[in-house]
């Protein structure tokens, strides 16, 4: 197993390389005038400093010339300035990450539960009221647009019952922030709120981050359930699940304990695609509810034309997900030993 | 027609495809829905009026609207069976009628032209192999490291500049990222076929390389890939919505649910008073996109038992 992690590593800075050279291609889609108005915002205030900004950034350099340059930038850590963010990118990225990983680890939670416990009940009612009912809901919720059914949420909850805010956090939180009176650990509100010992701070942040939570779990969960229910199906016409019920074992013992764990494992490796449904509902929850993290300032970015910030965005997530896909396949070797990584 | 019939015996599918059957009319009829205000650019939604609020629906049943309009007995934004968006006064049942097309247009367009180039590169990795196939599925890895919706919001931005906001913009984003699916699915159907007796004897006859893997091989493995693209019109009709809703989608004002959508980002902590702005164009996408996905899960069903109960995504 070491052997195959070494390789995919291996393979890691080819990936990175050809990923890197994408990026920088659409970057050089943009007409050499819109290039400088990357670093210089008014070009027509300051008509002289144009040359010199081509000069110092090799903007009339050729195409592998200009590639070099620029990936010593990054690895320098110089991912350019974001205009959206009034700061560099990769100041922003690091700015932004916190509410987002926030964000995504909630989600996890009804994501994981419902998904996985609907399908393995869905499973074990084949072909029953329940079944269909499951298979209704999943492609209803397959059909559903993220931003109609979060724009939902908001009308019903928020601009009628009043019962749920919109944005990440209450301003009072704010105040007590910049009174320091409220340390910042991790960035994440909730974790902070107990971290400085405050229950209320953290009911605030809970109530803020549920109609994001659930937009961003809800595609998820027909995923989810389609694939634990077709896995749970396969697992319950098993041998050893059978001998389970020979024994005399309880139906719950033999459910739980030995279909589901087995039934988990093509579960684990959807992680990736998981991932990726993250990755991209961000951008459109956080638009919609106003939540100021990576998705929501790269959406903003992107209609304001603000490239590098876009571009720097994007090389985030592929970062992520390739890293990402690594560790699902390490971990589909490690939940199960009869599969043995070449 | 066997399959038209097995598709109508299903309800779930039957009810997808009266759905469809709804929206081809409303694409087609749209001249007579909704009378354009420009006759040169049908596409420009109707504006009524200079209101900064959106004004409700100027008739209590959106159907006897419709009627009077349809029977040109009164103007649209005199009756505005659907209300309108706000800002720009656009009106919201103009909007949907014409929508229709640009969703019919923008979802064939891109599962077709995507399904395209799949097919030319799948095929082209799997019959060659060797160094053609390294090359080819490398550069699919590629492509697949990006999250599909994030690069293709990077690439409608970066577009932007040259050839400016629009329908074209956006599909060609759409398209750079939605084609390695249906390039690996046909590459792993082609590795199959590719050694039966029927290719090789095609081989010994003196066929050329054109002829063998368009007469021979693609008509064999060809199903499921045409299958998965059925499914995913809907999920490219929600994906652009998405980019208009961003605001990288059609230009202002061009008639497309997305874009009408986003007008609702304006009157968020208001949106009980002002429900049409989500209501009907939501309902609108969310019908189209469900009977596209009926059809195609049934479609699945019926032509690829392979594929049976397995989640394509």
């Amino acid at each position: 197993m070491w052997a195959y992690i070494a390789r995919r590593l291996l393979l890691l800075p080819l990936l990175i390389f050809l990923v890197t050279l994408f990026v920088f291609g659409m970057y050089s889609f943009l007409p050499p005038s819109q290039r400088v108005r990357l670093y210089l915002p008014d070009v027509a205030k300051s008509p002289d400093a144009a040359p010199r900004i081509i000069a110092k950034y090799g903007l009339d350099k050729p195409f592998h010339i200009q590639y070099i340059r620029w990936l010593g930038n990054l690895i320098r850590g110089d991912f350019g300035w974001s205009q959206t963010a009034q700061r560099p990118v990769l100041q922003a990225l690091g700015h932004y990450f916190p509410a987002t990983l926030e964000l995504a680890l909630w989600a996890m939670v009804p994501v994981i539960f419902v998904g996985i416990w609907l399908g393995i009940l869905s499973a074990i009612h084949h072909n029953r009221p329940l079944d269909h009912a499951t298979r209704v809901f999943a492609l209803i919720g397959w059909s559903f647009p993220s931003f109609v059914y979060g724009l939902l949420l908001i009308m019903v909850f928020y601009a009628w019952l009043r019962w749920l805010p919109v944005g990440r956090i209450s301003d009072w939180v704010l105040r007590l922030e910049t009174a320091g009176q409220f340390k910042t650990f991790t960035g994440m509100y909730t974790i902070d709120a107990i971290l400085n010992g405050r229950p209320d701070v953290l009911a605030d942040a809970l109530r803020h981050l549920v109609m994001p939570v659930f937009t961003l779990a809800y595609i998820q969960w027909a995923l989810l359930l389609r694939i634990t229910r077709s896995s749970m199906l396969e697992t319950l016409r098993q041998e050893y699940v059978m001998t389970a019920r020979a024994k005399g074992l309880a139906e719950r013992v033999v459910i739980y304990k030995h279909a589901a764990r087995n039934a988990m494992i093509p579960v684990a490796t959807v992680g990736g695609l998981l991932l990726i449904g993250l990755l991209n509902g961000v951008v459109i929850t956080e638009t919609i509810f106003n939540y100021p993290g990576l998705g929501s300032w790269a959406a903003n970015a992107a209609s304001q034309l603000d490239i590098l910030s876009v571009l720097g965005f994007a090389l985030f997530n592929c970062a992520l997900l390739v890293l990402g896909n690594l560790f699902v396949d390490i971990l589909y070797a490690v939940i199960d030993p009869r599969i043995r990584l070449e | 027609m066997k399959l038209f019939l097995k598709l109508c015996k299903n309800p779930l599918s039957l009810t997808g495809l009266v759905l469809l059957l709804f929206f081809l009319g409303v694409a087609i009829a749209a001249p007579w829905l909704a009378p354009p205000a420009w006759p040169r650019e049908p596409y420009r939604i109707a504006r009524c009026g200079f209101s900064p609020m959106p004004q409700p629906p100027g008739i209590n049943n959106p159907l006897k609207g419709i009627w009077l309009i349809v029977t040109r007995q009164a103007t649209i934004c005199r009756v505005r069976p659907f209300g309108t968006t706000g800002e720009g006064q656009y009106d919201i049942y103009y909007g949907l009628v014409w929508g229709t097309r640009t969703a019919f247009k923008v979802g064939l367009y891109i599962t077709g032209i995507s399904l395209v180039i799949g097919l030319i590169l799948g095929s082209l990795a799997a019959y060659f192999g060797k160094y053609v196939d390294e090359i080819i599925m490398r550069i699919t890895d590629v492509f697949l490291a990006f999250p599909f919706l994030v690069a293709a919001i990077t690439l409608a931005a970066v577009l932007q500049p040259t050839i400016g906001r629009g329908l074209v913009t956006a599909m060609i984003a759409l398209i750079a990222f939605g084609w390695m699916g249906y390039a690996r699915l046909i590459r792993g159907d082609i590795l199959a076929v590719k050694e039966r007796d029927y290719v090789q004897a095609a081989r010994a006859a003196g066929a050329g390389h054109l002829r063998i893997i368009f007469r021979h091989i693609l008509p064999n493995a060809i199903y499921p890939t045409m299958v998965m693209a059925s499914m995913d019109v809907g999920s490219y009709v929600i994906s652009f919505a998405a980019l208009s809703f961003l605001g990288l989608g059609a230009e202002v004002g061009y008639a497309d649910w997305g874009q009408i959508l986003s007008f609702a980002r304006n009157w968020i902590p208001r949106l009980n008073y002002y429900w049409w702005i989500v209501l009907y164009p939501g309902v609108t996408l969310i019908l189209f996109v469900l009977a596209w996905n009926l059809v195609g899960d049934a479609l699945r069903d019926i032509l690829d038992p392979r594929l049976r109960g397995r989640i394509t995504v």
